[in-house]
């Protein structure tokens, strides 16, 4: 896989028919009491398919800001989001809701499981979501929780688990409706260093697909080498794009 | 989602218990002290349910309920009888009256006086004894209330003495009233008897009762006495109704009550609205990644509805058993004889619960609907 530059990425112009997330021009102020601030410049960007692409940076550089953008939760000031082609900021908010419902699984930082369901029942959210019927949902949920070795946990409650195991059941909720994109925000910051590579390594197993493409932001630069592409973000521009972290990080 | 909606609710034991007892105890506030009131206004009607078979009553014009007469001079009565579509008429005579009782405390008493013939005025149904008894001399017939207040539980009333205005009076029966307003003691006699217990002034005839002849209505027939002899008549219901008028008019009753189902109410209000808003603020982050991962809007407020739904039919049905067990388990007291629950009074506590949980709900939900699904990444 050839570096890419900026320059490289502007120069593209219009979308790659492979791309996953196409996203020209974003843009995104935030009001701050009188003024308003602009957290991101202009980003131009691809995400492919079959790949686990990183977004790194400072804190405050903008990377929660601009997932958020790409998985359609954010609206941005300025610029076009297309993910598999469809221009989402175009959708109604319905359509919108249900496109990420179809096509987006999520994992966040600080897992947000239901409390007062089973394991199984929460890994199978997504499904239920979908009007797909309560006991296929968790049997489908089940399959996935054994990949992800927790498939003796799924009858107890969230609060039963160790956060290592409770991030793994997000996993598989971010997976069990076969999204074809997968975004993570700091999915390792609540865990100590094992188990957050532990989470990482499975992750890369079964979130990485040929058709499926997976978004990661991280701080933690223990687990950088499991990515295929590594975005940097500073002040809210990309000023890296590779296989590799850039020498000076 | 609903299943999901409610293990979130059921799950959180202590606001599920918070809100169920928010519920509850408004529902048991609000249909309790409604049926108390509805109950206790309607003894104000006692008097006039207590003589059954009289289908109008006629008093003197001023006279406004069974308590608060004034005596018509004696040939009322037959000018009454005079009227057409008027079966029978018989005199009916009621006075206050102080009984000493065998350990000599003083009582005041009602004294009603039933026709001497036919008995007609005296409750529908005996509690003790038969109605004839009242034909022996100086014979009474005390209502339960009486029987329990004047005697002693181990002392059969039948046939024990009272001094009634300083009179020998024999107790032969017990009847089985609906209590008064107040809870008065009643004595029933007959009404030639009545007249020697009562000190007498020229008048003393307080009310006239009468049956209509088949074929006539109360309603004609009591505008027909009133047309021809200048007395008031009032049909049973227009009667009772006067009772219950002049108890709502003349008491602080309904403003005590309506205070007390008033706070039900806010109290509901508060608890519930707390609670629930707690609850929803302590799901928002799984309401916030629920939305996220692609539940719409209209599916969050149909699962807080639900959420609402259950606890309001829960807290209401045990409110509502709440009221009908503490109206059987005081059943047994003279002050709560004969209380039931109208219909209606279950069906108002129902839309209090609907309100309340409709006002708070609305409040809580706001936030939920507020929530920008990006602040799950925060
Ligand atoms: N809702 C908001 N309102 C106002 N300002 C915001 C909001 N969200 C983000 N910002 C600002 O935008 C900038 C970028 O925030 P963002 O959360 O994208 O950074 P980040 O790179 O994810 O940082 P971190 O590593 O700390 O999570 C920050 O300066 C932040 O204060
Ligand atoms: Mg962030």
């Amino acid at each position: 896989m050839s570096e890419r530059t900026i320059m490289d990425t502007k120069a593209i112009g219009g979308c790659a028919p492979e791309a996953a997330i196409c996203a020209r021009g974003i843009a995104r102020d935030f009001e701050a009491g009188q003024s308003t601030i602009r957290v991101l410049h202009g980003i131009d960007t691809d995400i492919r398919s079959g790949e686990m692409t990183y977004v790194v940076g400072e804190s405050g550089s903008g990377k929660t800001t601009l997932i958020s953008i790409m998985c359609g939760i954010l609206w941005p000031t300025e610029g076009e989001v297309k993910v598999f082609g469809t221009d989402i900021y175009k959708l109604s908010d319905t359509d919108l809701v249900n496109f990420r419902l179809n096509n987006i699984g999520f994992i966040f930082q600080q897992y947000n499981l239901i409390p007062s369901i089973d394991v199984a029942s929460n890994a199978a959210v997504p499904l239920i979501a979908q009007g797909v019927p309560r006991e296929e949902a968790r049997e489908r949920a089940k399959v996935l929780l054994d990949k992800l070795n927790i498939g003796n946990q799924a009858d107890k409650l969230p609060r039963q688990l160790s956060g290592g195991q409770q991030q793994r059941v997000a996993i598989a909720r971010a997976l069990v409706h076969e999204p074809r994109l997968v975004v993570c925000d700091e999915p390792t910051a609540a865990l100590d260093a094992s188990s957050g590579r532990r989470v990482m390594d499975l992750l890369r197993e079964v979130a990485v697909a040929p058709d499926r493409a997976c978004i990661i932001v991280t701080h933690d630069n223990r687990i950088f080498d499991l990515a295929d592409r590594i975005i940097v973000l500073e002040d809210g521009r990309v000023t890296h794009d590779g296989k590799e972290m850039p020498d000076d990080h | 989602m609903i299943w999901i909606a409610i293990r979130m609710l059921t799950g959180d034991a202590q606001k599920f218990y918070g809100l169920l007892f928010g519920i509850g105890f408004s529902t048991l506030l609000i249909t309790q002290q409604m049926t108390i009131f509805v109950n206790l206004v309607e003894r104000g009607a006692s008097g006039v349910y207590n003589a059954p078979e009289a289908e109008v009553w006629v008093m003197d014009p001023v006279s406004r309920t069974t308590d608060v007469s004034y005596a018509m001079p004696g040939t009322a009565l037959d000018k009454v009888r005079a009227v057409e579509g008027v079966e029978w008429a018989v005199p009916h005579l009621r006075a206050q009256a102080t009984v000493r009782t065998k350990e000599g405390d003083l009582e005041g008493v009602g004294v009603i006086g039933v026709d001497d013939a036919t008995l007609i005025g005296l409750p529908a149904r005996m509690a003790q004894g038969d109605k004839a008894v009242l034909f022996a001399p100086d014979a009474v017939v005390v209502d339960d209330t009486g029987a329990l207040r004047f005697f002693p539980p181990e002392v059969n009333p039948i046939g024990e003495r009272l001094e009634l205005n300083d009179q020998r009076a024999v107790v032969r029966g017990i009847a089985d009233a609906i209590p008064s307003f107040t809870s008065t003691v009643v004595l029933y006699t007959r009404y030639s008897n009545a007249l020697n217990f009562v000190p007498g002034t020229r008048n003393r005839l307080s009310f006239v009762l009468v049956g209509v002849a088949d074929g006539q209505t109360p309603e004609d027939v009591a505008d027909r006495i009133e047309a021809e002899t200048g007395l008031k008549a009032e049909t049973r219901e227009q009667f009772a109704r006067a009772g219950v008028d002049f108890i709502i008019e003349n008491t602080g009753i309904p403003t005590n009550f309506g205070i007390t189902v008033l706070l039900g109410f806010v109290v509901g209000i508060a608890i519930v609205g707390l609670t629930f808003s707690l609850f929803l603020r302590d799901n928002i982050k799984q309401f916030g990644a629920l939305k996220a991962i692609g539940v719409t809007n209209a599916k969050i407020v149909q699962m807080v509805g639900a959420q609402a739904g259950m606890v309001g039919l829960i807290g209401y049905a045990l409110g509502v058993i709440g009221t009908v067990a503490f109206i059987k388990g005081f059943g047994a007291n003279p002050f709560f004889k004969g209380f039931y629950i109208p219909w209606q009074i279950p069906l108002i506590s129902f839309a209090a619960v609907v309100i309340i949980l409709s006002i708070t709900g609305l409040i809580a939900i706001r936030s939920v609907l507020k929530t920008e699904p990006a602040s799950v990444f925060r």
